[in-house]
């Protein structure tokens, strides 16, 4: 402004004394007027046109709302709900009549349950004395403590309940997926808790699931995942010596089969030996039969041919083999009816040596 | 003139006067109008209502509420203490009923309390502490082993009531003394069951024992298959060496008896002769430079020796 307000005091200068009251070129004059007869008709100051036109669009800002993709619009008139906007530009009355309330409806939310990790709750009536009542310790079927944690992921899947049928219903889901878990984890014992989690979490699921649409909390359960189930700690030594003893039972079985594998097959080829060892016995046996049984009746087939001399040849035959042998030999006169002092054999025998 | 001095503070009355009158409930919510104390009408349904500026409007949630109970220790009929915790979700149905009676939402938790934490002490207490803990009488997969399964009273225990049974009873006690203040129950859940610190701490002696003795079970059943698998190595041991005994001595025997009927057949012919060659051969291999020999002059070898005639 202050640039106009320097050339028009150079206009001024210029035109001298050519016109009207305030020195300003006529048809400015006329402007000026029209301005201030424009202002006139209200009476008023400019001020609260401007606060009427700021609240204008305050309230025409208010009457247009943006969603997402992902979200949902639950618009109220005057608390009742009316409508439920979908993603893009809507339109709705202004503020104080109508009012929207933005859910995401797409976005997977979750909670987790036995972490350390686990914040406190706020608003929870206990949390004094009652660590003993930690949120992953549960009681199994067969009585025995289980450290059980897990995760809840889950959705609105109906922003009209979520909002307006429960107070609070991720409170609520906290609170029934705590019931519900502790009643799977109650039928089942100490031994399915840990090896079945599986089973559990399938459970767990649709029983939870259940209870929230039987309260109509608009709430979907996506997924229900069971962390890794313990023993508490104190306890947690004896179940890993339960799966110690195991391999050494293992072991135990694996050794003596060892011994097992390492004789039998040995005794196996030992038994086989020994029936060989028969049938070459029985060979040797038969073969030799055979052959003494050839020799005898090859011998025999020629004495049967001169009986007399041929055994009267095979007895001096023998003799003359056989008396060359021989030792000391007497021969004593047939008649001779004392033997014995002749005789005395051992005797001489020991001189000799 | 006249005329705007007067419209315009009327118009203003009116619209004060309206909107003093307006009154909006939410989905959430429900309304009690009273008028000096005195219930007048109630308003359940959302949206946009009026009434006399004077008249007070006093709302109530309408959706589902929470009750979180405080956790107790409470004694199951067997005399364990356990901590129970439980919840339940309720409702205002009757907001008349509600206002005259209870007031506030912090007075009826209150109230609550009392008739909740009662209810659930009445039936743990006369329940036994399994029938709080299962819900079916499922059949419990145990130690898996190969033999000897654990017979305990807990794991053979058949429930009469269970848990769901339990909450449900929970309910009936409670339900009617909150029903006449305006507040339907519409359920009470045990959240959490523990044993007390010092029963936890003999129930983790009584795991460490049961464990132990698992695990003892798996070392003497190791022992014992062991032990199985070594008899059967002695067994087949003996059966292997004595079946071949047996086949070796059969085949021997058949040997011997294929032997004995050749011999028999070829000295059958004549069993003189062989008894002379043979005993001829024994001479031979048997007699030797120690043997001595006496022999009489009566012999057949030596009776050339007297002489030469026959």
């Amino acid at each position: 402004m202050s640039w106009d307000w320097e050339k028009l005091k150079r206009q001024q200068q210029h035109g001298g004394g050519r016109g009207g009251g305030l020195g300003l070129p006529p048809d400015l004059e006329d402007f000026i007027n029209k301005i201030k007869a424009f202002r006139l008709p209200g009476g008023l100051g400019s001020g609260p046109i401007i606060i009427g036109l700021i609240l204008l669009l305050a309230i025409g800002f208010s009457m247009v709302y943006k969603i997402d993709r992902n979200e949902e619009g639950v618009v109220q008139r005057f608390g009742k709900y009316v409508r439920t906007g979908h993603p893009g530009l809507n339109f709705k009355w202004p503020s104080g009549i109508e009012s929207v309330t933005i859910v995401n409806v797409t976005e997977t939310q979750r909670e987790e349950f036995g972490f350390a990790s686990e914040r406190p709750q706020r608003g929870r009536r206990f949390s004094s004395g009652s660590e003993g009542i930690n949120v992953s310790l549960m009681l199994t079927g067969d009585l025995n403590v289980g450290l059980v944690p897990w995760i809840v992921q889950y959705r609105i899947k109906d922003s009209y309940n979520f909002l307006f049928k429960v107070q609070d219903p991720k409170g609520l889901l906290r609170d029934m997926s705590e019931a519900t878990m502790r009643m799977v984890v109650g039928d089942r014992s100490i031994n399915e808790v840990i090896s079945k989690r599986d089973e559990i979490a399938v459970e767990a699921q649709q029983l939870l699931q259940l209870e929230l649409d039987k309260a109509e909390t608009g709430i979907n359960i996506i997924n229900l995942e069971m962390k890794k189930t313990n023993v508490p700690a104190p306890v947690q030594q004896s179940f890993n010596a339960v799966n110690q003893a195991v391999q050494e039972k293992e072991q135990m079985i694996y050794q003596a089969r060892e011994d097992y594998n390492k004789a039998i097959p040995a005794a196996r080829g030992e038994a086989e030996r020994t029936i060989k060892a028969a049938e070459g016995y029985a060979l040797d046996r038969v073969n030799r039969g055979k052959g003494d049984a050839k020799r005898f009746l090859a011998v025999y087939n020629e004495y049967a041919k001169a009986k007399d001399v041929t055994k009267r040849r095979l007895y001096l035959e023998m003799l003359q083999e056989l008396f060359p042998k021989l030792g000391d030999k007497y021969i004593i006169d047939a008649d001779q009816k004392n033997l014995l002092p002749l005789l005395n054999l051992g005797k001489v025998n020991g001189a000799q040596q | 003139m006249k005329y705007r001095n007067v419209i315009i503070p009327l118009l203003i009355a009116i619209v004060v006067l309206v909107y003093l009158s307006a009154f909006a409930v939410d989905e959430t919510e429900q309304v009690v109008i009273t008028q000096f104390g005195k219930v007048i009408r109630t308003k359940t349904e959302a949206g946009l209502d009026f009434k006399w500026p004077w008249r007070k409007a006093t709302y109530f949630p309408k959706n589902l509420l929470g009750w979180d109970g405080e956790p107790g220790q409470i004694p199951t009929l067997e005399k364990t203490y356990i901590w129970v915790d439980s919840f339940a979700r309720w409702k205002i149905v009757d907001p008349e009923s509600f206002f005259r009676r209870v007031g506030d939402i912090p007075k009826a938790r209150r109230q609550l309390n009392d008739i909740i934490d009662a209810a659930v002490r009445n039936l743990i207490t006369e329940n036994k502490l399994i029938e709080a803990v299962r819900k079916s009488n499922r059949e419990l997969v145990l130690e898996v082993s190969s033999s000897g399964t654990r017979q305990d009273e807990r794991d053979t225990y058949a429930i009469t009531t269970g848990r769901q049974k339990i909450t449900a009873r929970i309910l009936a006690q409670a339900k009617p003394k909150v029903a006449e203040r305006g507040i339907a129950l519409v359920d009470v859940k045990i959240k959490r069951i523990n044993y007390v610190e010092q029963v936890r701490q003999s129930v983790y002696g009584r795991m460490i024992a049961e464990r132990n003795q698992i695990a003892e079970r798996y070392r003497s059943e190791g022992e014992g298959e062991s032990q199985k698998i070594l008899g059967d190595k002695e067994r087949d041991l003996k059966q292997i060496t004595s079946e071949a005994y047996k086949t070796a001595q059969e085949i021997k025997g058949k040997g011997d008896a294929e032997a004995t009927s050749i011999y028999a057949k070829a000295y059958g012919v004549d069993p003189a002769f062989y008894s002379f060659t043979k005993t001829r051969e024994i001479y031979t291999e048997a007699l030797g430079q120690d043997s001595h020999l006496v022999l009489s002059t009566n012999s057949e070898f030596f009776k050339y020796l007297k002489g030469y005639t026959e």
